[in-house]
């Protein structure tokens, strides 16, 4: 196929255009449609024939547009003739477009651009807290309306994602803290060995795990596994407008889908925390025995000494605060998505990485509680 | 009226499409001329999408041959499917715009992927679409969740004629518009039609635009065309289905308010 064409034709001030104007041309007809063929400025008239122009599109005949439009400019009066009767209409429907300036954005002053996203962010942290504890109060009341009537519970839900988010959490839960209790036994052996002390690897490992971390690893697992689909699953019924139609139900969402949620994530995280714990006991036990050549007798005799039933309940009484917190946060952000789907995206993660620096900061405040009152 | 020279845009011969041990498309035939609006009506279920879909190559067919603009389409060959995809531009009912880019960029989209051409052109051939279809430079900066349903279409349509494509798919145009939307919309497809020399494969039940815009109708049922021409044929058809279907309750106001 022949290039196309914008040429100074016989008389002095016309122009004809030939060969094809369409978008496989982009590029040979960009270049033509910037560097205009100057125009005597004696002449008023510029002719343009288009006689010769094989095939037009929206593209070719924007471009034409755009040299008879720069023409203008130059005080000229640029006339098309020729023009074969199948790109007429085109051409006047392109004429009409892109008559308005283009809004430019004024150049802003980039320590104000700065300091504006810091106050901006600084007050999405308050606007973040508000939406958490209003999910909070949510939860609350919606709780306490379940405490007057037992039976608007809705137990089937709740028993759906008591299976879900426990039962089958339980291969993965147990797996990973199985091996975290077996690589902290490792780690104890190895360096308490320079010393001698590798026996109190059993102390360490059995108030590391029941203490702080059975319950930290087993919730920072559910906020991954859990939150984030409690998030995906409201965010994308809020972006089909389903909590809307509930709504119009005269049903609260906050105690069809929300409760039934959290009641699942609070039941199930503290029997999780107490598998994961043992799972990762038995790993440790495991590793002392054939890294550290500790037999199971002497492991289980010396943890019977060296932990007591405080450690456990102190790691177990936290655990259904922090699936409140985890099922809250997962869910009020669920409620924030918008129309797009990178909405939800940043919603879940914002769920996800907000509920694990939550858990992680609620662990810390019950440490410095439970030191306080000397368990 | 097409020249005889000419290779139909869209050809359809004997296709079978089928889900499981049911086949939804059973044989069907099917030409669509250059430059004509060809409307397909069918029961709800029956097929329509699938024939669309199946002709877009979302589905692959059992058997039967699809030839776009003359070029037999091979679904296993990616790059030559490419090509054939240049030709044709896709209005699907729920818009299916981009949800992540604004309106301007979901119409810069398909030819920022197929065209080397600089920004500033980009963002002016853009603009023009939006402006062909009705919109306004605006409506180009917001997201496709801030549209209502009618502007959606539009934007949608800007954005599948995006690469001037010469065969334009729609489906179910105006479902979900309000009679004034819906109409406009008809006025659209039409003057887009006579200004870039569309030829438009279009799935609808509204029997308005049958009437406006379609200049031959399709029907399609149990899996094949059974009756194909211009409206007043069909509505004068002996077809038990067809009748039934132009000769509801709803077809016979529609009839009388019109005439």
């Amino acid at each position: 196929m022949s290039d196309p064409t914008l040429t100074r034709g016989e008389s002095p001030a016309g122009l004809v255009a030939s060969g094809p104007w369409t978008a496989a041309q982009s590029v040979s007809l960009e270049r033509l449609a910037a560097t205009l063929p100057s125009i005597d400025a004696q002449k008023k008239n510029v002719v343009i024939d288009l006689s010769g122009v094989e095939q037009l599109d929206t593209l070719g005949a924007w471009l034409l547009e755009r040299v008879i439009r720069r023409y203008q400019l130059q005080d000229l009066k640029p006339t098309l003739v020729g023009v074969p009767e199948r790109f007429r209409g085109l051409l006047e429907k392109i004429h009409d477009v892109n008559r308005r300036p283009p809004v430019l954005q004024p150049e802003r002053n980039r320590l104000a651009v700065w300091l504006e996203r810091i106050g901006r962010t600084t007050a999405g942290l308050y606007t973040d807290f508000a939406y958490f504890l209003a999910m909070l109060g949510a939860i609350g009341a919606s709780l306490g309306g379940v405490v007057l009537r037992p039976r608007s519970l809705r137990a089937t839900s709740t028993v759906y994602h008591l299976y879900r988010v426990g039962w089958q959490a339980v291969p993965i839960v147990v797996l990973i803290t199985f091996l975290i209790g077996g690589i902290i036994a490792q780690q104890g052996i190895f360096h308490f060995r320079k010393f001698g002390a590798d026996a109190y690897v059993v102390d360490m490992v059995g108030i590391l795990v029941l203490r702080e971390i059975g319950v930290l690893i087993v919730s920072i697992m559910v906020a991954g596994r859990s939150g984030s689909a409690y998030t995906a699953e409201l965010g994308s019924m809020k972006m089909r407008e389903e909590i809307d139609a509930l709504r119009t139900m005269g049903r609260d969402p906050i105690s069809i889908l929300v409760l039934p949620r959290v009641v699942a994530l609070v039941c199930a995280l503290p029997i999780l925390t107490f598998l994961g714990s043992m799972a990762a006991l038995y790993g440790g036990g495991l590793v002392a025995w054939f890294y550290g050549g500790m037999s199971p007798d002497i492991f289980i005799a010396r943890l019977r000494e060296a932990v007591s039933v405080t450690h456990f309940e102190v790691g177990i009484i936290k655990a259904p605060f922090m699936a409140l917190v985890i099922g809250a946060v997962a869910c009020s952000e669920g409620f924030r998505v918008k129309g797009s789907a990178e909405s939800l995206g940043l919603q879940t993660t914002t769920s996800v990485v907000k509920s694990i620096f939550l858990v992680i900061v609620l662990d810390g405040l019950f440490a410095i509680f439970f030191a306080s009152i000397g368990m | 009226m097409p020249e005889p020279s000419q290779a139909p845009a869209i050809s359809v011969r004997n296709l079978t499409v089928g889900f499981g041990e049911k086949n939804v498309l059973d044989g069907l035939s099917l030409d669509v001329h250059r430059g004509e609006v060809l409307g397909l009506v069918g029961a709800s279920g029956g097929g329509k999408s699938v024939l669309l879909r199946t002709i877009i190559g979302l589905i692959p067919p059992r058997e039967g041959r699809i030839a776009i603009m003359g070029a037999e389409t091979d679904y296993g060959d990616t790059a030559a499917m490419q090509d054939i995809g240049r030709h044709w531009g896709i209005l699907f009912q729920q818009g299916a715009l981009f949800s992540s880019l604004t309106i301007q960029q979901n119409v810069q989209f398909p030819m920022r992927e197929n065209l080397e051409i600089s920004q500033t052109l980009l963002d002016e051939l853009a603009t023009a679409k939006l402006e062909m279809v009705g919109l306004s430079p605006d409506d180009g900066n917001k997201f496709p969740s801030e549209l209502s349903g009618g502007m959606t279409k539009r934007a949608a349509l800007a954005r599948a004629l995006a690469l001037d494509p010469e065969i334009v798919f729609l489906d179910e145009p105006t479902s979900g518009l309000d009679p004034i939307s819906a109409s406009d919309f008809d006025e659209l497809i039409s003057t887009l039609q006579q200004t870039l020399g569309l030829t438009v494969f279009m799935v609808t039940h509204d029997l308005d635009s049958l009437n406006t815009v379609c200049d031959r109708v399709a029907a399609l049922s149990d899996g094949k065309i059974v009756e194909v021409g211009p409206i007043e044929q069909l509505v004068g058809s002996q077809h038990p289905w067809v009748r039934s279907y132009f000769h509801n309750a709803r077809a016979r106001t529609r009839a009388t308010e019109t005439h």
